[in-house]
């Protein structure tokens, strides 16, 4: 047990003298606490998901009424990148680079994972803290700091990273070729670094904390499925992330000091580069051996979290609780082998691409058993239609409709065309963009009361969810039309291609709805912020769940617990089971003589 | 202004927000009130039926979508001989996720709907059946299997040339922000090249001691013959491209530092697709629009935009820089003897540089050779991209 668990197994019953050690710093700073710490990270990961939003607006504003001048652009970007209030395209790209980056690192990644692995696995396995706290608070702070870098760049003379959030040199590599390849790739690259120091602590801690600091009774085969998720998503990140900061600094190296990792033959500005030998082939493949693993990090934790709210608010069992492990496994594995579905037409061996397209569909598999699984735990339950819930249901919907048009792009053959389209955008966004942001929400409007003491309201929450839910669809489901129509992403205008023209109205028609959609955001962030002070106060298991962390006290203390950790007696999942008066049996609750015993 | 109306908007939906938590309010009389931010019945009830409601939604959206935007998918009408297994294919995978999204979507939906939540209900404890997920892990397999096979057999016959077949070579050339193209000649062999042997007018950098090299020609708009299969080699100057050709299903990445391949071969010539009823009725359409934002344009006193005729266009679909939404070329597929005659009309590549060279001698030969010299050597020990 950690030190801190130590201090505290004896220091309840004089709580108001603990309250005199922690000062302002120690509590809500530098604290090492799990609770505080995810807390920490949620409200980073908000903040970051409003600039992330607000930049897909400016730029979606673009698309639909192309160099128009608009006020808001001015006001946001400047004379520099909107001489006019009109956007300049390299401006364009460079907000559709930090979107990119912005949302799947440091909302979806780290907002979400961060967030809800802190929470939840020393509070639902029965821990007193995570492992390693002062890891975790490092971790955070790294986090922090790498957005803070990644801020700036925004601010440099000549622009930030533009190339992409996939950054695929040879542009990523040579200011020659775009102005943001210059300081602001340098900080990008400085940034993604450091968050991936961030992000192994915190994998390796969430890692070693599952394993180790389960409470007696609590077998893997009793974990709750947020935790196996948790548990698995932090090994993907483990196994990938480095991979791509051996793919960063080779980047550095071939930027600063010269080396042809990844360039070779190259004539730019009227002169021959002296870079020989390098293939920018192989860094796609590194950036893709974590990328693609990387959507599986982002889903797999707004999986698990939308599996426990369904099962919670549906008052049933998780249907398939082995097959969805076994799904949660099969995934993983499969996550780390087809990478190469990013680059069919990339210049790779067609061979490959045929070996990709086999491993790629065979992920379908475990997906449909989720899918299958989650729309049978609602079949015959008592359905409690929360906020949380209806978020979960959304993601189940989203996930749906976003994965399957994964079987077209997952095709080699079918990808040809459809290949770096709107497409695709619409296809990524629904599967993991909008399922995982669900899931977060999901997560939010769920466990507000276990991190505030209080509760979100309700009926913001249902306007919340139903303006999103419609806005999502308004915004992607027409998106797939235009990508098969062949519009190529990140294109600035599409003015230059009259073929092109008919097009122009459904993307006026997205970016309504991406307004409208975003704008409503703004009742979530407010329900948020107001009910932390003023929510109505929680009582300690609002939503009758049976799992660990529903059994601490409303209130805030170091080591979870008052007395002793609650031994666990059973799975997480008996709700409603015959022959118990409550509809739920907490997994503290030892079994009754004879009852009939599910997953020892 | 803009600011003003704005905040007005703002203003707006925050009043618009406020009275919709009244609606939600008004809901909640007569419902108990112990904790009023769990749903009760009364929630469960309205967000039952607005499930089922999102569900009409998302049918309705997609028949919307499907009448309204659904002759804008390039599934059809392919100007390529592997486009019509390309578009087969994507029917078969289009109509089965139609089919999988309608039951899934529906199941999902109704089910939130029917077994929303009253006080008293008591759920089915329900926690595993071995059948069940037999079953529905057996299908996608079967399914995908298929799926699979379809696609690597279609995949295999694009992606392989066959060495013997009678093909034509052309080199597609792409650089910020433009294409280029190089014919291989009556060899049918495209010299060797490399960025290092770029100098005036030698944009591609062609290696001119390649005897090969010598009957290339080079041009900027893209001519190709129907029903010949064209064998297309694509190199990139900088950075990455990407030669997207919709129309016949081809794409392929433009790689600096390697020679990238993709082959098809053209069964509609311009004129055929131009005169395709789909064509004529996509391009009507366009024009419909281009005339409506002319006739703003002319108010206010700005040029109108010309009207359209439909082109096969070759796109940059890699992001490669600053103005990556506006790199293309025309392509034009015509007969055999039309592109013959075309072709024949391009003066040879040896030629053209060895006319540029007489015309710039006399000027810059006398007054620094030495500079000449140097820069014309190239270091032969490095590797070049092998052009076939």
């Amino acid at each position: 047990m950690s030190a801190v668990g130590h201090d505290l197994s004896h220091d309840h019953g004089h709580d108001h003298e603990h309250h005199h050690k922690d000062t302002f710093i120690t509590k809500y700073i530098f604290s090492i606490d799990h609770k505080m710490i995810a807390k920490q990270y949620l409200i980073t990961g908000l903040l970051m998901g409003i600039i992330g939003v607000g930049m897909s607006l400016l730029f979606r504003m673009q698309i639909a009424w192309p160099e128009e001048s608009f006020g808001v652009f001015k006001f946001f970007l400047g004379e520099k990148m909107a001489p006019g209030g009109v956007m300049k395209n390299d401006a364009y790209l460079a907000l559709v680079t930090i979107h990119g980056t912005i949302m799947v690192f440091f909302v979806l990644t780290a907002g979400l994972s961060g967030t809800f692995s802190n929470l939840l696995i020393p509070l639902q396995i029965g821990a007193r803290d995570m492992a390693s706290g002062f890891m975790n608070m490092i971790s955070y702070w790294m986090f922090f700091i790498s957005t803070v870098i990644m801020l700036c760049s925004l601010f440099v003379e000549s622009g930030p990273a533009s190339a992409g959030w996939t950054i695929y040199p040879p542009l990523s590599a040579l200011p020659q070729a775009i102005p943001g390849s210059g300081t602001g790739m340098t900080l990008w690259l400085v940034s993604m670094a450091i968050f991936i120091a961030s992000s192994l602590m915190g994998s390796l801690n969430y890692i070693v904390t599952v394993i180790n600091l389960r409470t007696k009774g609590m077998s893997m085969t009793r974990l709750p499925l947020t935790i196996w998720t948790f548990f698995v998503t932090a090994i993907i990140g483990v196994v990938s992330f480095p991979v791509l900061l051996s793919a960063a600094l080779l980047l550095i190296f071939d930027r600063s000091f010269g080396t042809s990792f990844f360039l070779s033959d190259i004539f730019i500005s009227g002169e021959v580069l002296h870079y020989q030998g390098g293939s920018p082939v192989l860094f796609e493949h590194l950036f893709w051996f974590l990328g693609h693993p990387e959507v599986y990090i982002v889903i797999l934790p707004a999986m698990g979290i939308v599996s426990e709210i369904l099962a919670t608010n549906s008052r049933k069992p998780i249907f398939g609780y082995r097959a969805m492990i076994a799904s949660v496994l099969a995934i993983a594995f499969l996550s780390t082998i087809v990478w190469g579905h990013h680059m069919f037409i990339s210049g790779m061996n067609p061979f490959l691409g045929s070996v990709f397209t086999f491993t790629t569909l065979l992920i379908a598999i475990p997906s449909a058993v989720k899918a299958f699984n989650w729309i049978t735990t609602l079949w015959k339950g008592n359905l409690q239609l929360n906020p949380g819930m209806l978020f979960s249901i959304g993601m189940v919907s989203t996930f749906i409709t976003g994965g399957l048009t994964g079987i077209i792009l997952g095709d080699s053959t079918l990808d040809i065309n459809v290949h770096d389209t709107y497409f695709v955008i619409a296809h990524f966004h629904l599967v993991m963009g909008i399922s995982a942001l669900y899931g977060f929400f999901a997560g939010v409007y769920h466990w507000f009361p276990k991190m505030f003491g209080r509760m979100l309201n309700k009926n913001l929450g249902y306007i919340h969810f139903w303006v999103t839910a419609v806005c999502a669809y308004g915004v992607f489901f027409p998106m797939h039309f235009i990508g098969m129509a062949g519009l190529p992403r990140r294109y600035y205008t599409n003015t230059a291609f009259p073929l092109f023209d008919d097009l122009a109205d459904v993307n006026v028609l997205i970016t309504v709805f991406a307004l409208v959609g975003a704008a409503f955001q703004l009742v979530f962030i407010w329900n948020f912020f107001y009910s932390i002070f003023y929510g109505k106060k929680a009582t300690q298991n609002p939503w009758r769940s049976t799992t660990l962390e529903w059994t601490t006290p409303v209130e805030h203390i170091h080591g979870n617990w008052p007395g002793e950790i609650p031994h666990v007696h059973r799975w997480a999942y008996d709700y409603s089971k015959p022959g118990h008066d409550e509809d739920f049996v907490p997994q503290t609750v030892p079994y009754k003589e004879g009852e009939e015993q599910l997953h020892h | 202004m803009t600011s003003l109306l704005v905040l007005i908007v703002v203003v707006l939906l925050g009043i618009a927000v406020w009275q919709l938590t009244k609606i939600f309010d008004l809901t909640q009389i007569g419902a108990k009130k112990e904790n009023s931010e769990i749903a009760n019945d009364n929630d469960n009830n309205v967000n039952g039926y607005l499930m089922f409601g999102f569900l009409v939604f998302i049918y309705l959206t997609t028949i919307f979508c499907v009448v309204k935007f659904g002759d804008l998918p390039l599934m059809s009408n392919s100007a390529s001989e592997h486009g019509a297994d390309y578009d087969n294919l994507m029917w078969i995978s289009m109509i089965l996720i139609f089919i999988v999204q309608t039951i899934t979507q529906g199941l999902l939906h109704f089910f939130a709907f029917k077994y929303r939540g009253k006080d008293g209900n008591k759920a089915l404890y329900f926690a595993d059946n071995d059948k069940l997920e037999f079953i529905w892990t057996i299908i996608p397999v079967i399914v995908l299997a298929g799926l699979i096979l379809y696609g690597l057999y279609a995949w295999t016959n694009i992606m392989f040339v066959d060495e013997e077949e009678d093909v034509m070579y052309v080199e597609l050339y792409a650089k910020q922000f433009s294409w280029e193209a190089r014919y291989a000649g009556q060899d049918n062999s495209l010299g060797k090249a490399n960025v290092r042997y770029i100098e005036g007018v030698n944009t591609l950098g062609v290696d001119l001691s390649d005897p090969n090299a010598q009957d290339d020609k080079q041009v900027s708009e893209l001519h190709l013959p129907v029903g010949k299969k064209i064998v297309f080699k694509m190199r990139s100057q900088d950075v990455l491209h990407s030669a997207y050709m919709p129309h016949f299903r081809a794409q392929m990445n433009c790689v600096p530092g390697m020679v990238t391949q993709f082959a098809f071969k053209p069964t509609m010539t311009t004129d055929e697709m131009r005169n395709s009823p789909d064509m004529v009725e996509k391009v009507a359409r366009i024009n419909k629009i281009r005339a409506k934002k002319s006739a703003e344009l002319v108010a206010k006193g700005q040029a109108a935009l010309d009207s359209y005729t439909f082109d096969y266009l070759l796109l940059c679909n890699k992001i490669c820089g600053a103005s990556h939404y506006n790199m293309q070329m025309k392509i034009v597929v015509e007969s055999e003897a039309d592109f013959k005659k075309w072709l024949s009309e391009k003066p040879a590549l040896g030629k053209v540089i060895k006319d540029a060279k007489a015309a710039e001698a006399p000027a810059t030969e006398a007054a620094v050779p030495a500079v000449k010299a140097e820069a014309v050597k190239v270091d032969s020990t490095k590797a070049l991209a092998q052009v076939k």
